[in-house]
């Protein structure tokens, strides 16, 4: 974050608006990445506190992070959290003379008898006229070798990494900081498949609607880099690949994070310097995070409308299991008159068939996509029903319809005539990392196990456990 | 144009004709003109008379041992008509008796109508039981067609929470002791896991697969397999058919 960060700006975040990202009072800037603790969420950002969320879903302020400064990371070390945040710096003092500290926490939970920090230690800084200021830590414990790497900076100068003691969280003695990158604030480092990830935020920051803000990646075999680009350039010299940038009514998503759910489930929090719908707010955004030949893509969270529900395992769609209903015609035969004229034939309506259903509960199965009315399913968010990282919980019925998909005591997958908001009729809905959707009742009666929307066969859904490695676990939605 | 759109072009052309061979074949008619140059039909190519000792499924646990009942005359055009509605009234149809509880024995005739039909006992050479060669070797019709198939499954245990996955062509519907497991409607072709039941059990000993296929105009077969919760088959068990 850059000077420009002003008390204007934190005054913003006391204005209530319109939801869009997450719901509660999700307003924060530079968020640290979201870690879970004795089953709630929490996050923490610039001149201390935090969001902490039950569900994923809601946010709001609650969380306590003592020392100010500016953009914090949370890292869990065996059974410790250990925090990482930079004072002054980044001219928030009205220079580039910042300091890195490390403190540690059993607990993130305030209300938490073990809830007590350490006392901070500096574990780097830079004395204003180096080509480094202090700002914007995040932490990496390298899946590898069980190495702890910090690293820091902003657009004044190199993004620079050193190591730390996973044991204290104090810099290794005698360690000497390397250059890994330029032109970068907010900077994250992950690992995955043989590659080190550095994630960098370039543009503008905290300029509200006109925060140019966006995040890029290069990709290196070694932590120490060089990091390149899909181009090849080196973050050294400015490169970078795309990973988010402003879209829908957001713009200026910057400070990544990743969030591994399960194999295939990710998801990378940031903020959003300005949520056009919140008053131009700088928001907490969590969204799904895809992996595309090699390289993380911020995904897009699922917008309502209706759709087409598309098996990824054969491409039939979910329909409900009724009389298919012929359209009027059939083979037009070669002796047809060539030049008589060409007009639309309306497609088949919902008032052509609904009649001839069943009123009571249907069954669903998958089957040939023909854009019918008993194959399109309208999924919007349900009213009050909470959620979970990255979405609020959906009801999906039969468009235009109030006919529900419902999960059963026995496992299966049927449609109701009417959504009640029973737990079983609410579904969960995540990007996975290939870019198709995982989607899961929030309950099954009956069954603590959590299972997800499957094909068991071409033509039959069912639920089962999901598994990343089946397309039986996966499904698009096809707006046509 | 695909086989299976040219072929309903061309039974708007020539398939009356081809249903009222099958109608007059099944009553003892006279065969046309195809049917009589070919003077070499037989089921062996495709079958082979099952045996007394069990028998295990395939490598990927299809059953291929059936009591296959010789084709009932179902006259359609097309297969468009295979709607859920359709079918669940063709299927409930008696056509003979104790249609849903008999246990038939080999070379056991039944009278359908006009039509007298024998059960055959055999082990398909393939994965999938071609419904059509047999018909069309036992010199039987071969489109407009209802089949009835009855195997025994012999489970060492029971086994829970399995599923019975079907591939046919065209429609069928299936029952595993007498209860009903799952309908394929639609004009279909067969493809092996296609549609699959909720989870059943197999029942330690002696179990009944039935089943019913439909066709119009079409090369009749299916596959029949149990899966396991992931998918995979199950495979020890075995089937007979006494």
């Amino acid at each position: 974050m850059k000077k420009i960060f002003s008390a204007s700006a934190l005054l913003l975040l006391l204005v209530t608006g319109k939801v869009l990202s997450q719901t509660g009072r999700p307003f924060i800037h530079d968020p640290s990445t979201i870690m879970e603790c004795a089953g709630r969420y929490y996050t923490f950002g610039t001149r201390g506190g935090g969001l902490i969320s039950e569900d994923g879903w809601r946010w709001d302020s609650g969380g306590v992070r003592p020392g100010g400064g500016a953009a914090p990371d949370v890292l869990k070390i065996g059974d410790r959290y250990l925090v990482v945040y930079g004072a002054t710096g980044g001219g928030l003092g009205g220079g580039h003379n910042g300091k890195i500290l490390t403190m540690w926490n059993k607990t993130l939970d305030p209300k938490s008898p073990d809830f007590k920090y350490s006392e901070a230690v500096v574990v780097a800084s830079s004395d204003g006229v180096e080509d480094n200021d202090a700002i914007d830590p995040g932490l990496l414990l390298d899946p590898n070798d069980g190495r702890l790497w910090v690293f820091y900076g902003t657009y004044f100068g190199f993004i620079r990494l050193a190591e730390l003691d996973p044991k204290t969280g104090k810099r290794v003695e005698g360690n000497k900081a390397i250059n890994i990158a330029i032109d970068c604030e907010a900077t994250d480092l992950m690992y995955k498949d043989g590659w080190y990830y550095l994630l960098g935020t370039h543009g503008t920051c905290c300029d509200g609607a006109n925060s140019t803000y966006n995040i890029v990646v290069g990709r290196s075999r070694k932590v120490t880099g060089p990091y390149l680009d899909n181009v090849g350039r080196d973050m050294l010299k400015g490169g970078g690949k795309m990973v988010l940038a402003a879209g829908g009514r957001v713009n200026g998503p910057g400070h990544f994070g990743r969030i591994v759910l399960q194999e295939g489930v990710e998801k990378m929090s940031c903020h959003y310097e300005a949520d056009l719908d919140q008053s131009g707010r700088s928001v907490l955004g969590i969204r799904p995070l895809l992996w595309k030949n090699g390289w993380p893509a911020g995904g897009d969270n699922f917008k309502e409308g209706t759709y087409e529900i598309e098996s990824e395992r054969r491409g039939y769609a979910l329909e409900l299991a009724v009389d298919f209903t012929r359209m009027p015609g059939g083979m037009r035969g070669p002796n047809r008159n060539p030049d008589e004229p060409i007009k639309p034939i309306p497609s088949q309506q919902l008032a052509d068939v609904i009649n001839n259903w069943p009123t009571g509960n249907i069954g669903v199965r998958i089957g040939d996509y023909m854009f019918r009315p008993h194959q399109k399913w309208t999924i919007t968010a349900a009213p009050d029903a909470g959620g979970y990282l990255g979405g609020p919980y959906f009801k999906i019925v039969i468009a235009g319809t109030d006919r529900a998909l419902a999960a059963t005591a026995d496992a299966e997958v049927i449609t109701v005539p009417a959504f009640t908001g029973a737990p079983e009729q609410l579904w969960r809905i995540d990007q996975l990392t290939d870019g198709t959707y995982r989607i899961m009742p929030k309950i099954v009666p009956n069954s603590k196990d959590p299972l997800a929307l499957i094909s068991s066969g071409d033509s039959t859904p069912t639920l089962a456990p999901f598994d990343m490695g089946s397309d039986n676990s996966k499904w698009n939605f096809k707006a046509h | 144009m695909k086989r299976k759109t040219l072929l309903l072009w061309l039974s708007y052309v020539i398939l009356a004709g081809l249903i009222f061979y099958g109608c007059s074949t099944a009553s003892g008619g006279k065969l046309d003109s195809t049917t009589k140059s070919d003077t070499t039909r037989s089921i062996a190519p495709y079958f082979t008379p099952a045996t007394k000792s069990k028998k295990a499924p395939d490598a990927e646990g299809f059953i291929q041992r059936w009591l296959l009942l010789e084709p009932i005359n179902k006259p359609n055009r097309t297969n468009t008509v295979f709607t859920d509605s359709y079918l669940r009234k063709a299927f409930d149809t008696l056509y003979f008796p104790d249609q849903f509880t008999l246990l038939p024995k080999n070379s056991e005739k039944v009278k359908v109508g006009e039509q007298e039909l024998t059960w055959h006992a055999l082990d398909s050479k393939n994965f999938n039981v071609k419904l059509f060669r047999f018909a069309y070797g036992l010199n039987k019709q071969v489109y407009g067609v209802l089949f009835w198939a009855v195997t025994i499954v012999n489970s060492p245990r029971e086994m829970k929470n399995i599923r019975m996955a079907v591939g046919s062509n065209s429609a069928s519907m299936w029952w595993l002791n007498g209860k009903e497991a799952l309908l394929l409607s639609g004009d279909r072709r067969m493809v092996m896991d296609d549609g699959l039941s909720t989870r059943l059990t197999l029942n330690k000993g002696n179990n009944i697969i039935r089943g019913a296929i439909i066709n119009g105009p079409g090369m009749s077969d299916f596959c029949v397999r149990f899966v396991d919760e992931k998918g995979a088959p199950v495979k020890d068990i075995t089937t007979s058919f006494e």
